[in-house]
């Protein structure tokens, strides 16, 4: 965050805000929707080795009216695309995406000229938050990448950031 | 009594149950989660407040700034309605629950059928939810909800009369009061010529896990057939709301298998032994959330049912059962009472 020039509000909200986006980011229940091999690694993150609930996002919510993040893990084929827009439709405002795998990212190893099976990459038509590169990540970069989008919520990370040696 | 200090004990009362209500549903969540974390040898939430105990504040800030959201198509009155009516009567069975001799907002003499009679407006609720949804699988849902509903409120209700049987009344009061003593006057146990006593509470408590629509009977949420149930098309505080009502029936079921099988507020040991044995509303509260905790471990222990074997547990099991029981509980008082 902090490219974005917001104008001040006549109504000063910040108290309220803080607490809002605190809230928001310390709750954000994903919904129960996988595509591939990253949806093994997101159950991955969700079990006892690495255990989500930590971060209070183990609620997998099965409707999409209850969800906070999608988390687009795997291939998006064109057969599955429209289920994932409306999927995507079906939630309420406020919502995030978190593209997961290379695949959602770009079309991943899938990509080459000719195809016509792929949708290349979750953002052709959804606007992800959050990119974990990977084929497929490991539940580590899946936390980092909740972590990630906690700090785009509420604009403070919970831990210092690793730094790449 | 005058009329104004009768007002003020009212609102304090409506005051205390709604708070009541709404901190046990908030933080049977928090217990539900770091249960469930414990049996799959995680750690459940931590990160949030010490030991995660701001998990659920933050929850319910999440879901009350959530868009609220009416699909299109859906019947708007009853859709709006729902969550509300399954609310409101679990809040209204908190009202004649004796926690202690003295703490109880109206000792009525029907007490134990007011409790039944409000708590099967839930499932009307649930329906209503369902039905009003425009979604096959809410509509699906419901009805799996109120076949589930009607086929255990009858062993329900006839370990009920059971009971009051044993006891000679319907005020909770003296259905505890009987139970004075000690653990050996308690009415689940095969002490004081009442053999039948453990059999009375297995029965009792499966068909309390049912009607609360707990695991392993909760069909009316199955997630690997109907999406979410009757809530599926909830978003926001309308999910919040249903989920408050469950947690609050939850309770509600545990203060009767208390006052109905535990002795109450009475204390296990006899009042003869100095600080134990000292009888009030901590000993409800012990017994109490010891229940729920065990409804968290059945729910985090065991598969769910399918629809017909949960049909035929009733209708093949427990209602046979519950009958001989009643005949032969009669039988025996008779007898040796």
């Amino acid at each position: 965050m902090g490219t974005e020039n917001i104008p001040s509000a006549i109504i000063q909200t910040a108290q309220s805000d803080f607490l809002i986006n605190h809230g928001r980011a310390n709750s954000l229940w994903p919904l129960t929707f996988g595509l591939a091999c990253c949806a093994i690694e997101m159950m991955g993150a969700g079990a006892s080795r690495f255990d989500l609930s930590r971060f209070g996002a183990e609620v997998f919510r099965p409707s999409p009216r209850q969800c906070d993040v999608m988390i687009v893990a795997g291939t998006i084929s064109r057969k599955m695309y429209p289920a994932v827009k409306v999927l995507w439709d079906q939630m309420p405002e406020p919502k995030w995406v978190i593209a997961m795998g290379n695949c959602a990212i770009s079309g991943g190893p899938f990509k080459f000229d000719g195809q016509y099976g792929i949708i290349e990459g979750a953002d052709t038509f959804l606007p992800v938050d959050v990119y974990i590169p990977g084929c497929p990540p490991r539940p580590e970069a899946l936390l980092e990448g909740i972590m990630e989008l906690e700090e785009r919520v509420c604009g403070m990370r919970r831990w210092p950031r690793v730094e790449p040696v | 009594m005058d009329v104004g200090v009768n007002l003020i004990q009212l609102a304090i009362y409506l005051g205390g149950f709604i708070g009541f209500a709404a901190l046990n549903a908030a933080y049977l969540v928090w217990v539900e989660r770091k249960g469930a974390a414990r049996f799959q040898k995680r750690v459940g939430p931590k990160e949030t407040g010490p030991f995660g105990l701001l998990q659920p504040p933050v929850d319910g800030i999440k879901l009350m700034t959530k868009q609220i959201n009416i699909p299109e198509g859906v019947d708007k009155p009853l859709f709006i309605l729902a969550p509300i009516i399954s609310m409101v009567p679990a809040i209204m069975c908190f009202v004649t629950v004796p926690y202690s001799n003295s703490i109880v907002a109206r000792d009525i003499n029907i007490g134990l059928l007011l409790i039944f009679a409000f708590a099967s407006v839930n499932i009307l609720a649930l329906m209503l939810a369902g039905w009003s949804s425009k979604n096959k699988y809410a509509v699906m849902s419901s009805a799996r909800v109120v076949s589930q509903n009607i086929a255990y409120e009858i062993p329900m209700l006839v370990i009920a009369i059971t009971i009051v049987m044993i006891s000679g009344s319907l005020n909770l009061r003296e259905i505890v009061d009987v139970q004075a003593g000690a653990f050996w006057n308690w009415n689940w146990l095969p002490f004081n010529g009442n053999f039948l006593g453990p059999i009375t509470f297995i029965l009792f408590y499966i068909c309390s896990l049912a009607e609360t629509n707990r695991a392993p009977f909760d069909l009316g949420e199955c997630e690997s057939e109907l999406v979410a149930g009757f809530h599926t098309e909830y978003g926001g505080m309308g999910f919040g709301l249903f989920f408050m009502a469950e947690y609050a029936n939850i309770v509600i079921g545990a203060s009767l298998v208390t006052i109905l099988f535990l002795g109450g507020w009475y204390s296990p040991l006899p009042e003869s032994i100095p600080f134990l044995g000292a009888s009030g509303i901590w000993w409800f509260f012990a017994k109490m959330y010891f229940l729920i905790w065990t409804v968290v471990w059945i729910r985090w222990t065991f598969p769910r049912m399918t629809v017909w074997g949960l049909l035929n547990l009733s209708w093949k099991i427990l209602i046979p059962f519950s009958l001989f029981n009643l005949l032969a509980s009669a039988g025996l008082l008779k007898f040796l009472g």
